[in-house]
């Protein structure tokens, strides 16, 4: 489904992927983990196509695509969705407005007829349910004055909605209570299957506690080092980052 | 300059779509302005002698006045004998059903998505149609005139109700007020009159379609609502203009009264062609608009949606004389290309416990400049008085300006005034967002846009506020490359 070859990507001329290669089958969990500034976010954001990231050099396939050369828009119609880290406030804008149109943007890449607001309903009311997320939620305006909580969780909702192919959750446990992770965890689960693969960016092994990924990878300085199973999650929470810099250090 | 930038001020390039021509003949005062123009208009319109003293008076005095400069606009000066003053299409003298309209007349109202018929009935809308100077049609006549509202041609209620249009003519705004209060006072075509009796509520909305159509016309209308004792009505008001290189004049004035327990709420979107992407053509809109609270506990509401006009002078304002009476201003105003707007508001504080609410936003692209100029006086016998001001900018482009002119004079302790002042630029991160979401950078500008006048919208009439809402999308909108 994802395939990134030697992908190096900087910004305001600092280099922060440096050769990252990955590979993701359909159906599959990965979670990248690694120490502040080794370049997750990046990687998510590269995926998505902000603009400010120039690729110096490698490839990203996604489903026998060149994904870098679709805008950001085409690449979500594609299936691609990011749950941000920090999502983004829309005043005026409610939050079933924004998803409508987002829907139906995508429902029209695909060739299908839009959704009118009836049946934009029963599907809304539907995944209300699966991420624990209350009506006047809804008639908000997109994530403004929403707690933190309540923007992840906007987030996986939005997912639950747009059905994506290819997910990427950046840091979407930070800042949860356990609570709001366990929530945000189940409404992920119920998304799995054969078809849908996850991109999980994440500081911590708890999360991985409730998403069972099928790979872990150690992303440092803009690379990924190190892959395991979720073995190597528990490792990590163990014995921290030190010896994979040092690992690192004894490749170069 | 960034792509979302670049993409942006692709978004706010846009062509106005309402530039067609009728081709109708019309029948027109000789081009300049003296007294002998001033005295045509009037003879066309057959009015009594008392309208035409009138008129007179408001001449000479403009005469002696001087064009203002203190708006935050700029344009080359105007050669006021350069403009056709008076221009009626026509037709036959009076019309009894709309199967008489001028066929021509009647396609250019159905482009305009103005259906005289049936359509607007079931809409429950009365309409008056001002096109150039002339009301051509009033819907609705009869079914206003059984509640014993009257609704009708400004010319009409010169002849049928002179008595109310003596009393309440001028009280508002005087033809002394400023150079282009006078200037329509002097020369005024048409317009609409409206009157609601003591106790009864306007049971349809009434609006007014300008026009402007002949080459090198100005459009003079005046308007003059008075909502008797415990009434209420809600007024709608809508322009185009046909595209023209050469600028049009537009000065207008409006004026409302508001008796004692008495409402009135006036909704303008304005279109009038705002000029092409190097500015070249469009409307000068030099507008009056004003409203007296005269009676306790009355109310007066202006919303307005401006899109259109190069240049636009006009601030509704609310004289605020009866205790307990209540103000409201709400504005969205949208600039781009070279169009320039300075608009806001006057609340002016007379009465005890007077209340007045002020909800601005103005939303700049291209090279336009979007200026509020907002007064709020509150007066050494307003015990009590309450304001609360709101005034937004919103920036699409690095090449606009956004500028905002609030004025306090606040004479009585009692007073309570807030004012709230932000500019923001739409976002990269909101848009990327929408992006990521499936949303084109055109459609989310849109979305954005929309929601920042969500406030203002929210105080349209239905009908109006989806109106409002398109045409905010087709002034925004643009090839997305």
């Amino acid at each position: 489904m994802l395939s990134i070859k030697n992908l190096k990507a900087s910004i305001e001329g600092r280099q922060i992927l440096t050769g990252l290669n990955l590979d993701v089958k359909a159906g599959e969990i990965h979670a990248i983990m690694g120490p502040n500034g080794s370049g997750k976010s990046t990687l998510a954001s590269v995926l998505a196509g902000r603009t400010e990231y120039e690729i110096t050099e490698g490839e990203v396939l996604y489903n026998g695509k060149n994904l870098l050369e679709l805008s950001p828009e085409e690449r979500a119609r594609e299936g691609i969705f990011l749950a941000f880290q920090y999502p983004i406030e829309i005043p005026g804008v409610s939050n079933a407005t924004f998803l409508k149109t987002a829907l139906n943007e995508i429902r029209k890449a695909k060739g299908l007829t839009p959704l009118d607001s009836k049946d934009f309903l029963v599907l809304m009311k539907e995944k209300m349910k699966l991420v624990e997320i209350e009506k006047s939620l809804t008639s908000r305006s997109v994530n403004e004055g929403f707690s933190g909580g309540e923007k992840k969780r906007n987030e996986i909702f939005q997912m639950a909605i747009l059905e994506p192919t290819l997910a990427i959750l950046d840091e979407t446990d930070s800042g949860l209570d356990i609570d709001a992770l366990r929530i945000v965890a189940k409404g992920v689960n119920a998304l799995r299957s054969k078809d849908r693969s996850f991109v999980v960016i994440t500081h911590y092994q708890r999360l991985l506690d409730y998403i069972v990924p099928d790979f872990v990878h150690v992303l440092y300085n803009g690379r990924i080092v190190k892959s395991g199973t979720k073995e190597l999650a528990l490792e990590l929470e163990d014995k921290g980052y030190d010896w994979i810099k040092e690992e690192a250090e004894v490749q170069n | 300059m960034t792509d979302d930038q670049k993409i942006i001020e692709e978004a706010v390039l846009s062509d106005y779509k309402w530039g067609f021509v009728s081709d109708i003949e019309s029948d027109n005062a000789p081009i300049g302005l003296d007294e002998n123009t001033v005295r045509f208009i009037s003879a066309k319109k057959n009015e009594p002698e008392w309208m035409l003293e009138w008129r007179l008076k408001a001449f000479r005095n403009w005469q002696k006045m001087t064009e203002p400069t203190w708006a935050h606009v700029q344009y080359p000066k105007i050669n006021f004998q350069n403009i056709i003053y008076y221009s009626a299409p026509k037709q036959k003298a009076q019309l009894n059903s709309l199967d008489e309209l001028d066929p021509e007349l009647k396609a250019t109202f159905d482009k305009l998505g103005i259906s005289l018929d049936e359509q607007k009935r079931l809409a429950n809308v009365a309409v008056d149609v001002v096109f150039d100077s002339v009301s051509v049609k009033t819907t609705f006549r009869e079914t206003l005139s059984r509640l014993g509202i009257i609704f009708c041609s400004f010319s009409e209620a010169v002849k049928e109700h002179p008595d109310l249009v003596k009393q309440y003519m001028g009280s508002v705004v005087p033809y002394t007020d400023n150079f282009y209060a006078a200037l329509n006072s002097a020369v005024f075509s048409d317009g609409s009159f409206c009157y609601i009796p003591k106790g009864v509520r306007c049971p349809m909305e009434l609006s007014t379609y300008f026009r402007m159509n002949s080459a090198g016309t100005g459009q003079f209308e005046r308007t003059l609502i008075i909502a008797d004792e415990g009434a209420y009505v809600s007024y709608l008001e809508g322009c185009t203009a046909p595209m023209r290189d050469e600028h049009q004049l537009h000065a207008a004035v409006v004026e409302i009264v508001s008796h004692k327990d008495a409402q009135v709420k006036y909704s303008t979107v304005q279109n009038w062609y705002p000029g092409d992407k190097e500015g070249k053509g469009g409307v000068y809109n030099f507008v009056t608009k004003r409203g007296i609270c005269l009676g306790d506990n009355s109310k007066i509401s202006w919303t307005q949606v401006e899109t259109g006009s190069a240049i636009t002078w006009k601030y509704p304002s609310v004289i605020l004389k009866g205790d307990n009476s209540i103000g409201e201003f709400y504005s969205v105003a949208v600039t781009n290309n070279y169009q320039q707007a300075d608009t806001g508001t006057k609340m002016i504080h007379l009465g005890k416990n007077t209340r007045s609410t002020i909800v601005s936003k103005g939303i700049s692209g291209g090279k336009s400049n979007n200026s509020y100029r907002g007064l709020v006086r509150i007066n050494k016998k307003a015990e009590h008085a309450r304001n609360y001001s709101q005034c937004d900018s919103l920036l699409l482009g690095d090449k606009c300006g956004a500028h905002t002119f609030p004025y306090l004079e606040v004479n009585n302790k009692s007073a309570k005034v807030e004012h709230e002042a932000t500019t923001s630029k739409v976002g990269e991160d909101q848009i990327f967002y929408c992006n990521q979401r499936g949303i084109s950078t055109e459609d989310a500008v849109n979305l954005i846009v929309n929601g920042y006048c969500k406030e203002v919208f929210n105080q349209l009439p239905m009908e109006f506020a989806v109106e409002a809402q398109k045409l905010l999308a087709i002034s925004l909108e643009g090839s997305v490359g």
